[in-house]
């Protein structure tokens, strides 16, 4: 690979990176009352992580990031699966959500939801596509 | 009677592992137990004091489908002919083929057929008719194409499936309806509600139906083509199936279904019209044939004509005149087939045109085929079954009733002067048959082997149908009080009582049978002289030639239909779909008047949202003009990135963030895929494709706008939306009314929606990934 002096780029991807992680948990975890979610999340999450392979070239990203995509979709998919199956311990039917209000020290009253696992699922899920489906069809070189 | 049918199938189980063990014995003689049995256990019946008996035997109760078996007078005729023949067939098959012949199948299908005949004749149930029709069918395809090896065979076989195949299916059609009708399945009941049947509007749909089955099966103009073609089967078969039994299933379901249609004189037009033509064109073309079984096939096609005639003539002389001649004919056929059996056998060959004076080598073959063909021919000898029928046809024809119907009563005048002019013919081929195969110089130079007379057990069958023959011919009344009065009853409905006698006296049934005889050996003997007739007519014309360009073409044209459309080409198919979509929609939505337009519910446009849109616009029109494939994606984004902006427009922030990341993630794919792609071609279809791709996506384009539009305009129900907004926060804890909704309310879409994306992931990874090595170049 040839070395291009990008400096400024990868200087800014550090900084752009940190945010935009920031900004992915944020939609991921206000998606309930304002605007967001697991999936514009996941997305979000996937776009940062791409900048850095951009950055830094995959030999470097894999070393930071040493995830096997593929594994977190069936993670994804196991989680969102898990919580419509967890309502059958409670006598409840499939995929049934329910929140409640806590009060946390430091955080105060917070409130608390089965549909945030979900999402999770959905967020790790659309990680590993975005991922997979970028990774694999920019790695095809022959 | 339920074992009777069955039994023959079940030996039919057991044969293969018979003709394995007991190499050594012929397995005919196993067979011959079933048809044996079964024909002494039927002639018990027989007598003066004959009832009526039936059984029954559930099979589909919920769909009244049930094995109901019925025998009168017509049934016990059938089976009595069946296994009294099946078992003369049966032994003459013992001699004729030999054990390297693969006994095993030939038996197997033998009995299976047996089973399917004894089903049909007995059957009351027409759907288990039905059943036991297509079963013979079957196994006469199987039997026709014993020798599949051979080319004609198979060719023979297909044919008389296809035929009648056709045939059953139409009856099918038309037992459906008259169960339809009369709501019963069960024949008996469909007759004692003729009138209910006869008053019905599709009457005449089920007599065509109807008669098509019994057409088909029964070799009749035009569907006679199957039979000699049928010929290439072993001689037993042909003896068997295409002589005296399956061929006669027809003429079985035309008697059984008589006392129903014989309200219409339609049934006469039909019956009698088809049959006499059949009798004058099977007996004129037997003459022309040069193989023995060839010119037995037409002569059966005919005699079959003449039977069905009588059936329709509907008078009480002529269904008993018919009744004697289902019977004579299956002694006579019977026998004459296994002579020219014996003649293949013996001699090596069944051309007419080699053989001759073989009288003198087989001179007990000689004395049957002398018998069977002066029976034929209804020579009027006292001591000939063949004479007193066709005297009664005679008689018949010139008593028909009065009808109404003018191309009725044109049939009534000229059938006698048909029949004379067809019994002519019979009389000619019958001759020719007998003459030209026995008598005559000798060419034994030409033939294959030297002819010398058969084993006897070849020689008893026939000759027990001779005896046969003679029988009935000497004491005919034998036959007539005990046994086919009843199936005549069977038939007509009411009790027939005739007396058969030799002489009748001067009568001009009498001067027709001479006129037969006289002008039939002037024709006889000047034969070669006037045979050049069939080159001119009907020399190159045959139903074989119709038949053959029929299933040419239906190959070609189905070929050629299917190839028009389905050429492989991806923009084909797209226009067809499209095509499709806007023809079906645009038909219904104006049918049903879905075509509305309504101003009352429209939200004021805002400047912003004009502009956005027309950028939209212009981007989606740029795209496809554009040559260049990476402006082309860049353009189309534009698109996308406008879709986003005017979700904003509209508040929808999810809607508007989702489609902002996954249009750049696409438009990046897309760049990344486009990459190694090479650029895209000029294009170069010409303008007349290109105005057909403009017309039909213009029209598409149109078409979806008026839906959008309509839909839009008619609102059946208010939305539930509402519902949603106010119990957000209440059941689902959020504000977020759409993540609410995706992740709560509606969260099982969502679910399948990350699998399909998971799926889709995995897709692309494996199709990159797992790529073998081969299919890479």
């Amino acid at each position: 690979m040839v070395k291009s002096n990008d400096l400024i780029l990868r200087t800014m991807t550090v900084l752009i990176a940190f945010i935009l992680f920031g900004f992915a948990v944020y939609l991921l975890l206000a998606g309930h009352n304002a605007p967001g979610g697991g999936f514009i999340g996941g997305l979000m999450t996937a776009a940062a992580i791409l900048l850095m392979y951009m950055a830094y070239g995959t030999t470097t990203a894999n070393k930071i990031l040493p995830i096997n995509y593929r594994i977190l979709i069936t993670v994804g998919l196991i989680i969102a699966v898990g919580t419509g199956v967890g309502s059958f311990i409670f006598g409840q039917p499939f995929m049934s959500q329910t929140f409640d209000y806590y009060h946390f020290p430091l955080f105060g009253e917070l409130e608390l939801a089965t549909a945030l696992i979900f999402d999770l699922g959905v967020y790790l899920t659309v990680i590993g596509v975005t991922m997979t489906i970028v990774l694999t069809i920019s790695n095809d070189r022959e | 009677m339920l074992f009777a049918v069955f039994f023959p199938i079940l030996l039919a189980l057991i044969i293969p592992f018979l003709s394995k063990w007991k190499t050594t014995i012929h397995t005919g003689y196993f067979v011959l137990l079933a048809p044996l049995s079964i024909f002494i256990y039927f002639l018990q019946f027989i007598g003066t004091d004959f009832q009526t008996r039936s059984g029954s035997y559930s099979w589909i109760p919920s769909l009244n489908i049930n094995l109901d078996f019925y025998l009168d007078g017509l049934s016990l005729l059938f089976v009595l002919l069946i296994s009294g023949i099946g078992a003369l067939v049966t032994f003459y098959s013992i001699f004729y083929l030999d054990t390297s012949e693969k006994l095993g199948h030939f038996y197997v299908y033998l009995l299976i057929f047996m089973t399917a005949m004894f089903g049909v004749v007995l059957s009351d149930n027409v759907f288990v008719l039905y059943t036991f029709w297509e079963l013979t069918s079957i196994s006469s395809f199987l039997l026709i194409g014993y020798w599949n090896f051979k080319e004609r065979s198979r060719y023979g076989a297909l044919k008389s499936m296809l035929i009648t195949v056709f045939g059953g299916l139409s009856m099918l059609g038309g037992f459906i309806i008259l169960v339809n009708i009369t709501g019963t399945t069960s024949i008996q009941e469909m007759i004692s509600q003729a009138d209910v049947i006869f008053a019905s509007p599709y009457f005449v749909l089920t007599l065509v139906l109807i008669v098509l089955g019994a057409f088909t099966k029964s070799a009749q103009f035009p569907f006679h083509i199957w039979l000699p073609d049928a010929m290439e089967a072993p001689t037993p078969v042909s003896a068997y199936l295409h002589s005296a039994t399956m061929v006669k299933a027809g003429i079985f379901l035309i008697a059984r279904f008589t006392p129903i249609y014989t309200l219409s004189e339609l049934f006469f037009v039909i019956i009698s019209g088809f049959g006499i033509i059949t009798l004058i064109w099977g007996s004129f073309m037997a003459v022309r044939q040069t193989d023995l079984k060839g010119i037995l096939a037409f002569s059966t096609i005919s005699q079959l004509g003449m039977i069905m005639a009588m059936l329709g003539f509907g008078t009480k002389a002529a269904i008993f005149a018919a009744v004697f001649h289902i019977l004579n004919h299956a002694t006579f056929k019977g026998s004459l087939f296994m002579v020219a059996g014996i003649i293949d056998h013996e001699s090596g060959t069944r051309d007419i045109r080699k053989l001759g004076g073989l009288m003198t080598l087989m001179p007990i073959s000689a004395t049957l085929a002398f018998f069977g063909t002066f029976s034929m021919a209804g020579v009027p000898l006292p001591f000939l079954n063949g004479f007193y029928s066709k005297e009664k046809f005679f008689d018949a024809s010139l008593n028909l009733g009065e009808s109404s119907l003018w191309i009725a009563e044109i049939l009534r005048v000229a059938i006698p002067y048909l029949a004379v002019f067809g019994s002519i013919f019979t009389f000619v081929y019958s001759m020719y048959l007998v003459f030209g195969t026995f008598l005559g110089e000798k060419h034994l130079d030409k033939l294959p082997k030297k002819p010398h007379e058969a084993p006897i057990g070849m020689l008893i069958p026939p000759s027990i149908l001779i005896i046969g023959v003679i029988v009935i011919g000497l004491f005919p009344n034998l036959v007539n009080e005990s046994f086919l009065a009843f199936t005549a009853e069977a038939i007509y409905g009411k009790p027939v009582e005739t007396h058969i006698q030799f002489w009748h006296g001067l009568i001009p049934a009498f001067y027709m049978s001479l006129i037969v005889v006289v002008v039939g050996t002037i024709l006889a003997l000047y034969q070669k002289k006037w045979r050049k007739v069939y080159d001119y007519f009907p020399g190159k014309l045959s139903f074989n030639r119709v038949y053959d360009w029929l299933i040419a073409k239906l190959e070609s044209y189905s070929k050629t239909l299917t190839d028009s459309y389905m050429n492989g080409s991806i923009r084909r198919y797209m226009i067809l779909i499209l095509t499709a979509i806007v023809l079906v929609t645009f038909s219904v939505m104006l049918i049903t008047g879905g075509f509305v337009i309504d101003y009352s519910d429209l939200a004021p446009i805002t400047i912003q949202e004009v502009f956005v849109a027309l950028a939209m616009a212009f981007a989606a029109i740029a795209t496809i003009f554009t040559r260049n494939k990476i402006a082309a994606i860049l353009i189309l984004g534009v698109v996308g990135y406008g879709l986003a902006v005017l979700f904003v427009f509209y508040r929808a922030p999810d809607l508007a963030l989702t489609q902002l990341v996954v249009e750049t993630i696409t438009v990046a794919l897309f760049l990344l895929c486009f990459y190694h792609l090479p650029n895209l071609r000029e294009r170069t279809e010409g303008i007349k494709e290109k105005s057909g791709n403009l017309i039909i996506s213009v029209a598409f384009g149109l078409l979806m706008t008026m839906v959008a539009i309509s839909a839009h305009s008619s609102k059946a129900f208010e939305a539930i939306s509402q519902y949603f907004i106010e119990t957000s926060y209440k059941l689902g804890g959020g504000d977020n009314v759409v993540n609410v909704i995706l992740v709560d309310m509606r969260g099982i879409d969502t679910l399948f929606e990350i699998v399909v994306l998971g799926i889709a992931a995995l897709g692309i990874y494996s199709l990159v990934k797992l790529r073998s090595k081969k299919e890479a170049e």
